[in-house]
């Protein structure tokens, strides 16, 4: 099974690469923050895969707090692009 | 014990075709808009799928409550910022795409 985890962690990271494309080339900052966006929710995923093979359950916890900075991260933004300020 | 490995394994093989196919979505699809779209597999349909593997392959431990929790906190936290996202693009006045524009 660690082998399979191991397979799903490198095609994760292949997707990511896939992704950080728009965030080279994206034509504004509206898809830039999409695709950021993407790569957060598969870091959560690789995290867990990270905890599962090095048998450290640790990672979990990690990869909540990761979950709720990237929301918060985006959410920022977004009110800040929309307002102009954060408040 | 093995039936549960073989149905764990089933649902992370369908995460990950989810995860690639939204990833290939993000470069291919033409519009802010339709690229949203494509994101919203990799949020909540691949990213589901996967963590529901990875608990039937932990069985019931702490950790599985914690995936449990992780899933219901993507749940609902992913469609509301990409909900935001869409809304910035709107009141920034971004045209949707129709058939025949150039790909932007």
């Amino acid at each position: 099974m660690n082998d399979i985890f191991l397979a799903s962690a490198i095609i994760l990271i292949i997707t990511i690469f896939l992704c950080l494309y728009r965030v080279l080339y994206g034509p504004g900052v509206e898809n830039r923050l999409i695709a950021v966006n993407t790569v957060g929710t598969k870091t959560i995923i690789l995290l867990v895969i990270i905890g599962f093979l090095y048998e450290r359950p640790i990672f979990m916890d990690i990869s909540i707090v990761y979950a709720m900075i990237n929301f918060i991260a985006t959410l920022a933004i977004a009110k800040y692009l929309r307002r102009g300020c954060i408040c | 014990m093995h039936l549960l490995n073989t149905l764990a394994l089933i649902f992370i093989a369908i995460g990950l075709f989810f995860m690639v196919v939204g990833a290939v979505g993000l470069i291919r699809l033409p519009d802010f808009y339709t690229r949203a779209h494509a994101s919203g597999k990799c949020d909540t349909l691949g990213e589901g799928m996967m963590l529901i593997g990875f608990i039937l392959y932990e069985g019931m431990t702490l950790i599985a409550v914690k995936l449990v929790l992780l899933v219901i906190f993507i749940f609902i936290t992913s469609p509301t910022a990409v909900h935001s996202l869409v809304n910035v693009a709107h009141s920034r006045n971004i045209a949707p795409w129709k058939k025949g524009d150039e790909r932007r």
